[in-house]
């Protein structure tokens, strides 16, 4: 049956509405390959319909298929796009290799522009009164309290804090750090917090 | 909230920072939950990120084991955050409808009532672009023939006017009037200074945007 294989597709979506599933090139393919087909028999029967009436209902039929093929296509897109946009706040501009595999080509360049898009937002944010942008994916969560104690997960390196202090971040330490200052590395899994 | 200590950053300005940061707190709130985009208030931010500034050199100058230093950081990072999220929550407006929001900005633009900044409004306009481009590279450029149109509106999403929400009046405003639903009968009702309703949002947009009512 005509759009049979789109339903498949945003069923699949459906299932899964919290996490992003690989990017289902094989399917969009096929649909629009039947897309194809179902275009080409219209062709034919539409310059026919003027000796037989009885064609245009078929006609009719076929066109909605395509209608609704191009409609579902566009909503798996768009909302593959939400997705992807929480993935800029959470991740930060770099996403991580397993998620990027997700991603087919077009999304990824979808990511970066939508990325750069926001990144030119913060940093031209209070230019004005002499700011140099505000990140505003520093500040996702109501602030609790000023510190918080975290274990290093990783062998991260140096780290240096805004007022200036350099601490080590060595894996299996824990360090008790400002909330604002550590957010990131938590939410790339550099650190976790333990308090 | 009500510890926000400003005697640091000098002496007339003490009055006007609260004004300020209580005007950033009712757009937040009100941004928050209505359902659609409202006014800017860049003035505000803008006045309250250079007052954190100054603090923050204040807070600076104290030694760090002073206890009014944490007490600061710490009303200002709860400063900072109502100010991201404000951003943000708006960011998020201008996305979900920005078809609507741009088209209804030019107009407003015009007549020089806008209600993004110069910068929400290149990035709602950069946003469009960036999806019309996405869905044409994946989808649009392959399918046959008339099939091929990037129809804007039937992708436009619209914010819903009609949900209800709950609100406060902060001065008496009398008449508003109800549409009945089925158009038959209307209702008009008074708001009294300081009592609390709910009703659908369209009938009270111009009062939220003109300060007389705020959501909560």
């Amino acid at each position: 049956m005509f759009g049979e294989k789109v339903i498949e597709l945003l069923k699949e979506s459906e299932r899964n509405r919290e996490t992003l599933d690989q990017y289902n090139d094989e399917k969009i393919r096929q649909i629009i390959e039947e897309m194809h087909v179902l275009f080409k028999l219209n062709m034919n029967d539409a310059n026919a319909t003027t000796e037989n009436k009885s064609l245009w209902t078929t006609v009719q039929v076929r066109h909605s298929a395509l209608e609704r093929n191009k409609r579902c296509l566009l909503a798996y897109l768009y909302n593959r796009m939400n997705k992807i946009k929480i993935l800029r706040w959470e991740f930060g501009s770099v996403l991580p290799p397993d998620i990027r595999e997700l991603l087919s080509d077009a999304e990824y360049d979808w990511f970066s522009k939508y990325s750069t898009n926001l990144a030119t937002y913060m940093r031209s944010l209070g230019q004005d009164i002499g700011y140099n942008g505000i990140d505003l994916t520093e500040n996702l969560r109501p602030p609790k309290s000023l510190n918080i104690e975290v274990l290093c997960l990783v062998d991260y390196g140096k780290l240096e804090l805004e007022d200036g202090d350099v601490i080590m971040l060595k894996k299996n330490s824990t360090h008790f750090l400002p909330t604002s200052e550590c957010q990131t590395l938590i939410r790339q899994g550099i650190l976790k917090q333990i308090t | 909230m009500d510890e926000e200590q400003l005697d640091l950053s000098g002496e007339e300005e003490e009055i006007t920072a609260d004004v300020v940061l209580k005007t950033i707190q009712t757009s937040w709130q009100n941004e928050r939950l209505s359902p659609e985009i409202l006014p800017h208030r860049n003035d505000m931010v803008e006045c309250m990120l250079g007052q954190i500034q100054h603090m923050e050199r204040n807070i600076n100058k104290l030694p760090k084991t002073d206890l009014r230093t944490s007490i600061h950081k710490m009303e200002l990072s709860r400063i900072k955050y109502i100010i991201c999220n404000y951003l943000k929550t708006r960011l998020e407006k201008i996305e979900q409808n920005c078809i609507i929001i741009i088209n209804d900005e030019k107009q407003r633009i015009e007549s020089g009532t806008n209600y993004l900044t110069p910068l929400e409004y290149r990035y709602a306009q950069e946003h469009l672009l960036n999806i019309e481009h996405h869905l044409k590279q994946t989808i649009l450029n392959q399918v046959p023939g008339n099939m091929q149109v990037f129809e804007i509106n039937k992708m436009s999403t619209v914010p819903n006017l009609q949900s209800h929400v709950f609100l406060k009046a902060n001065e008496t405003v009398h008449g508003i009037v109800l549409e009945d639903h089925f158009g038959d009968q209307d209702e008009e009702i008074d708001l009294e200074e300081g009592s609390q309703h709910i009703l659908q949002y369209k009938f009270i947009a111009d009062l939220v945007k003109n300060g007389k009512v705020q959501l909560i």
